[in-house]
């Protein structure tokens, strides 16, 4: 037990590790820029008098570990400092759109595991049937269609042809929670078609490998029925790999969303990063990367973390 | 070569269906100002001409005309996507070849270099590094170049320490064989198959990614024609289709086009890929 807690921490560690220098990355990739945001923001024409101004407003004299420092402190609260194009708090500006962001990819999920956990589980069991094969070129689509394109043609059928749902996703605060189902259905099916076909070829070969093992095939030659011997000595098993494919998935999933957001036009983070980056607004593209670098950095970790736990050969690391 | 055409007689029908989407493809990209009916750039009718004669798949919101702009498109998505997927390779392969081949303290910080860069999505790496470095075509392409190269350096350099532990390369490095030499002439002879096959999962991975921006207003900049900026520039219409009649149901395609044109290209690419890997993999059905 101890040496499953050890490789956990150290694990842990390293991601700690990770997300301590992509902080670094986030918050430094700024100094690439030949001058300082305030020359680039106020452009070549600007007076001394202004630069200062602006750099004592948005604290830019002081070295840059303890602006770092400052900056990660007020980040880990909450307080991700002032927008530049608007002046407004960003942490205000994000807050609510963030969590929007995690119910679209929340719901996306709810609809996207069931299924594809099922079907990865049929597929593995009819290996080679029609279902099967129709699931493995399913797979082709998934890698081969750019998000939009995907978006575009559920946006064409389910709301232009057919009027069942809305095609802009315009949530407000005050909608309760059938109201925002109703209205993110379009851009939550599109994530879950995108992450379906994944899941389930990950889960279809982690059954397979499974079911390959000779444990199974002695069950199979106790005589044992077929249903006894996937619930009882395969599942337990296949669990911790399809707990390890969903986590992997969801971290994809955090990222996909910023482009059907904007498709959708939906007020999640993907879109406010979007629009902070073409009017280069550098603190909010600051924040609302950090958020999903931190959330993909975790998920991915997660999995790694329930794979340790899951896999007695990566136990006694060589 | 005599190999090859033999591989070639025995492909499937995927492969071949591939092979014929990316030949027509780049048919179309080469030749682009002779198959075009207009320019790309120029307005040549009115806004939103239905699909008619001259305009076959019509106009878009400035009266250009689309079929040219999607097959002046193709020159342009699909030649940003290969120059950087080749930039990508050149810095991956160099990297990763020579951190197997060299070993030591290079190895251990470019592995660690690679699995830092890797931690956060590519997306938003590039959304940070346009953010400072503004979006024109030449940030572009040097920010995704270096974000794939990680992908290609992990497989070159796992490529390349299964082969380096065999027993000829240990002759070969006995014999005295240089480091270059070692690499051309022992490495990447047996590392070509995989490779060919990365190149092409790579090629999809840019060109996805560029459309991907492009959509998002911060890849390809107007007045270039390219589809992922098409997309953008035509997703508006989608609200104006409805069935009442063909010429209406044409505004729902307009975005749908371009979009349908880079999945198309993609699977094409994918299949070829697939039979790469069968064949090196020495599978016979």
């Amino acid at each position: 037990m101890n040496a499953i807690l050890s490789i956990i921490l150290k694990r842990l560690m390293v991601g700690v590790l990770t997300l301590f220098i992509v902080t670094i990355i986030i918050f430094g990739a700024v100094e690439l820029l030949p001058g300082d945001i305030a020359t680039e923001v106020l452009g070549q024409a600007a007076t001394e008098e202004s630069l200062n101004a602006f750099r004592e407003k948005y604290d830019l004299n002081r070295p840059l570990h303890e602006r770092y420092l400052s900056w990660l402190g007020g980040a880990v609260t909450g307080d991700f400092g002032i927008s530049l194009a608007n002046q407004r708090p960003i942490g205000e500006l994000i807050g609510q759109r963030a969590a929007n962001t995690f119910f679209l990819a929340g719901y996306a999920a709810a609809i996207a595991v069931p299924i594809a956990v099922v079907s990865g589980m049929l597929a593995a069991l009819y290996n080679g049937s029609v279902f099967d094969r129709m699931l493995s070129s399913s797979t082709l689509a998934a890698i081969s269609f750019p998000e939009f394109f995907i978006a575009y043609i559920l946006i064409l059928i389910f709301s232009v042809a057919l009027g069942w749902f809305p095609s802009l996703a315009n949530v407000d605060v005050g909608d309760g929670v059938g109201e925002r189902l109703y209205r993110t259905f379009l851009p939550a099916m599109t994530l879950t078609l995108i992450v379906l076909a994944y899941m389930m070829r990950m889960t279809r070969a982690a059954i397979l490998n499974l079911l390959a093992l000779p444990y199974i095939e002695m069950a199979h030659l106790k005589g044992m029925k077929r249903w006894r011997v996937i619930a009882v000595h395969a599942l337990p098993n296949a669990l911790a790999p399809i707990i390890n494919v969903i986590a992997l998935n969801l971290a994809y999933l955090i990222v996909g969303v910023v482009l059907v957001e904007v498709v959708f036009v939906y007020p999640g983070l993907g879109q406010i990063l979007v629009d902070a980056v073409s009017n280069r607004d550098v603190t909010v593209v600051q924040a609302a990367c950090l958020i999903f670098a931190a959330t993909y950095i975790i998920l991915n970790l997660l999995a790694d973390i329930l794979s340790i736990i899951a896999n007695p050969r990566l136990m006694h690391p060589r | 070569m005599q190999n090859f055409m033999n591989n070639l007689r025995d492909a499937p029908v995927s492969a071949w269906i591939g092979i014929a989407i990316v030949v027509i493809y780049a048919v179309l990209a080469i030749g682009a100002p002779l198959f075009a009916p207009f320019t790309e750039r120029a307005s040549v009718g009115v806004q939103y001409h239905p699909w008619s004669a001259p305009h076959y798949l019509g106009t878009d919101a400035l009266g250009r005309d689309v079929l040219s702009r999607l097959i002046y498109g193709a020159r342009n998505t699909v030649g940003i996507a290969l120059l950087t997927t080749a930039l990508a390779f050149l810095l991956g392969a160099t990297f990763g070849l020579l951190a197997a081949t060299l070993g030591g303290w290079f190895d251990a910080i470019a592995a660690r270099v690679v699995d830092v860069l890797m931690a956060i999505p590519p997306l938003i790496f590039a959304l940070l590094i346009l953010t400072i470095t503004g979006t024109s075509v030449l940030s572009l392409v040097l920010v995704i170049a270096v974000l794939d190269s990680t992908r290609v350096f992990r497989l070159s350099r796992a490529v390349a320490q299964g082969i380096l532990t065999m027993d000829y390369i240990e002759v070969a490095r006995m014999r005295g064989e240089g480091l270059l030499w070692l690499i051309r002439k022992e490495v990447l002879p047996n590392a070509a198959a995989p490779m060919i096959a990365e190149f092409g999962l790579r090629f999809c991975f840019v060109f996805l990614f560029i459309s991907a921006l492009s959509f998002l207003g911060l890849g390809i900049q107007p007045p270039t024609a390219d589809w992922g900026g098409m997309v953008r520039e035509s997703a508006k219409l989608i609200g104006f289709a409805n069935f009442s009649s063909w010429q209406a149901a044409t505004f729902g395609l307009a975005p749908l086009l371009p979009a349908g044109a880079i999945a198309l290209l993609t699977i094409g690419v994918n299949l070829i890929v697939d039979w790469v890997l069968h064949m090196s993999s020495g599978l016979k059905e």
